[in-house]
């Protein structure tokens, strides 16, 4: 923690209800790092920011955040830069949805959902962080996207096809930002212990949740590019992304 | 409504074993849709380090509150911190001692909620000066079983707070509590070792002098017999000095060691009467008895957590705790219990042994004044009829065993060792009416029906 909270840096935590957003938070906290944690559950969104700060000793602040009501951005944005002023340091996108497949098939507006936050939600926001982090040649950018992009799958093809089209985004942003300095870090994570994979049956190599935020915080501030967590899903995926269609379309995955 | 996994789930002994829906909301309002919700009978679940059927509720429901762990608030000029009641022991220690606080009780494990730690009324190897945790709980926030929240305080609501201090979760859910730390200087204790011949060597050591230590405990080779029987290391400490504390560190920072894991099960026979008198034997050759030695926080009061899974050294089938007070009167029941265990062929692989303060508030808190022996038992078929035996011995000695170990003890004879069972029922049924909180253990020990909630059908889905 450094000392002149005037020159402490600042990063906003996107969806910071969910498990790993959370230890993400506590992470930054612990190295030093002023808080914004946003959410659309105010309620809990209070409660984790209190645990960050009770926890870390940064300062950090709540702030109402929708994904999917992209219309309200701009003005979530222009809280962000109030509340850290020059300081803004990077912006980590930890939310996303997940539906049961079935019922996402069965209801478009649950597909459409799925669609609106993995995807249209984090392309607009983003767009605000890109465009100032360009113009001051400082910052980063860090999101959570999915294995689960990687490959089409039945189990969870809408999610899967968002997070898809949020990798794809994020590499193209890496391109653009790479001129200003600015990195940009797609987060992959496995399968980790939180409320998306709790009770799913068959599960094996399940993560903690604070060792993923450890491996985000630890990409964000290094800059890297992509990064799997845990580590091996790398070649998990590697092997998966290799199964030739006319065989991956016959399992059951 | 919350997702639910079905888990064959047990406590820290891995005995007995039963399949539960386990439901582990992140959010406080999916708890509360839980308690509401639920139709069939459930019982709270924080970390499983109680030893029996204290946290499972087989058929019926549980609710894994570990994930219910923020802390709230800390107030660094009185050191009262408020945080949620699936906050553990252990991130308390992490956060606090290096900022110079530390818990005013700890028990021989750190993994435990602070809502398992309230549930049980745990106490540690300072009861007969500090008391135990409850005493250091100054309000916490219930739900009930009925879904309403419930402040309740000494002064505020005090027949469910009391009831709800070692009342195992069956008055309902606690959301959170207010804590009061001790601030310390350093996270080191100054402790003396002394080795006591036999008991009553080890238990007259404890009479003259325990009064001079904040902090005192004895381990005790069950195995050995006759004039040697009981024969102990008293380690004994009070907090180090500021001086004390080793020289170029942080005094409240020791050195973390590398923990180490038991990466499966170790076969049946790993265990057998031979190994464990090797292992006993060679525990007590090695301490010697010394004065002022300088140890860290961890070494001395959990020295077991540094080794992850240590349960899976029973084997597959698990093993009993068995702890047991006998009143300062009553001090013979030790003798006849470790001359019972020594005589039998379920060695005991761990004993302690500690001198117990006087009894708080808490209508079922166990903590009560006397001397406290505490056994591992790896299970077996034949061990069933010896704990029956020991609870016979126990209840005929005046003495009461603790639930938070317990997984075979009969109704009749808890009722005998709990006066204010009676008590803690009015409240119950109070709080209660449906007997919605119920577990497997309530159940065996009568406390709550058999047969799942009352007055409801049983459902198909939760």
């Amino acid at each position: 923690m450094s000392a002149d909270p005037a020159t402490r840096k600042g990063v906003v935590i996107l969806g910071a209800t969910s498990a790993i957003a959370r230890a993400a938070a506590i992470e930054f906290g612990r190295k030093g790092y002023d808080l914004i944690v946003a959410s659309r559950d105010g309620g809990e969104n209070e409660t984790i920011a209190a645990d960050v700060r009770v926890r870390s000793g940064a300062h950090v602040t709540a702030l109402p955040f929708e994904a999917e009501d992209t219309a309200s951005h701009p003005a979530f944005f222009a809280q962000c830069r109030e509340q850290f002023d020059d300081n803004l340091a990077g912006v980590v996108l930890c939310f996303g949805c997940l539906f049961e497949q079935e019922a996402a098939q069965q209801d478009f507006a649950l597909a459409r959902r799925t669609i609106d936050v993995n995807f249209t939600g984090a392309v607009s926001i983003l767009e605000k962080f890109a465009a100032h982090f360009e113009e001051r040649r400082a910052g980063f950018i860090c999101a959570v996207s999915s294995v689960a992009g990687d490959r089409g799958r039945q189990s969870n093809y809408h999610y899967g096809a968002a997070k898809a089209g949020l990798t794809t985004y994020l590499e193209g942003l890496r391109n653009r930002l790479f001129q200003a300095g600015v990195p940009v870090t797609t987060v992959k994570p496995g399968f980790v212990d939180t409320k998306m994979t709790f009770g799913k049956p068959g599960l094996m190599l399940v993560a903690p949740a604070e060792k993923a935020a450890k491996d985000i915080v630890k990409a964000a501030l290094k800059g890297r590019n992509v990064v799997y967590t845990p580590w091996f899903w790398r070649y998990i995926m590697l092997i998966i992304r290799h199964v030739p269609e006319p065989v991956f379309k016959r399992l059951k995955l | 409504m919350e997702p639910f996994a079905v888990q064959q789930l047990s406590g820290w002994g891995r005995y007995p074993v039963e399949e539960c829906r386990v439901y582990r909301p992140e959010k406080r309002r999916g708890a509360g849709d839980v308690v509401r919700a639920c139709e069939e009978t459930l019982i709270p679940r924080g970390l499983g380090r109680s030893y029996g059927d204290a946290a499972i509720n087989g058929g019926g429901a549980v609710l894994d509150y570990s994930r219910l762990n923020r802390m709230l608030d800390f107030n660094a000029e009185t050191g009262v911190l408020e945080c949620e009641a699936g906050v553990s022991l252990a991130e308390i220690l992490d956060v606090f001692v290096p900022r110079g606080f530390f818990l005013p009780v700890l028990p021989g494990t750190k993994f435990v909620t602070v809502g398992g730690a309230i549930a049980n009324d745990v106490h540690g190897k300072n009861h007969h000066v500090d008391g135990t945790f409850s005493r250091y709980v100054d309000q916490l926030t219930l739900m009930t079983p009925a879904g309403e929240t419930l402040v309740c305080s000494p002064d505020e609501n005090s027949e469910a707070f009391w009831a709800t201090v070692g009342g195992v979760g069956l008055t309902g859910l606690i959301l959170s509590a207010r804590l009061q730390l001790r601030p310390v200087k350093t996270a080191y204790v100054r402790a003396d070792y002394v080795r006591a011949a036999n008991l009553d060597a080890a238990l007259s050591a404890m009479d003259e002098s325990d009064d001079r230590y904040t902090y005192s405990v004895a381990w005790v080779d069950c195995l050995s017999k006759g004039g040697a029987l009981g024969r102990s290391i008293l380690m004994r400490s009070n907090l180090a000095g500021p001086d004390e504390a080793p020289r170029g560190a942080d005094p409240l920072r020791p050195k973390k060691k590398a923990g180490k894991t038991v990466p499966l099960n170790f076969p049946g026979f790993a265990l057998n009467p031979l190994s464990i008198k090797a292992f006993n034997t060679l525990f007590y050759a090695m301490h010697r008895s010394v004065d002022g030695k300088i140890v860290d926080f961890d070494s001395y009061f959990c020295p077991l957590d540094s080794i992850g899974h240590w349960n899976r050294m029973y084997g597959k089938k698990g093993f009993s705790q068995f702890q047991a007070t006998f009143p300062f009167g009553e001090s013979a029941g030790l003798t006849e219990l470790l001359e019972l265990i020594s005589g039998s062929s379920c060695a005991s692989f761990l004993a302690v042994l500690k001198r117990m303060g006087t009894q708080g508030p808490g209508m079922l808190s166990y903590p009560s004044e006397g001397y406290t022996l505490t056994l591992d038992i790896p299970m077996r078929r034949d061990l069933v009829p010896l704990l029956r035996n020991m609870e016979r011995l126990v209840l005929n000695r005046g003495g009461r065993m603790y639930m938070a170990k317990d997984a075979t003890a009969l109704p009749e004879t808890f009722a005998q060792m709990y006066p204010r069972l009676d008590e803690f029922r009015a409240v119950k049924e109070r709080l209660d009416p449906q007997y919605r909180f119920s577990s497997t253990q309530s159940r065996r020990l009568g406390i709550t029906p058999d047969g799942g909630a009352r007055e409801k059908e049983a459902p198909d889905v939760c």
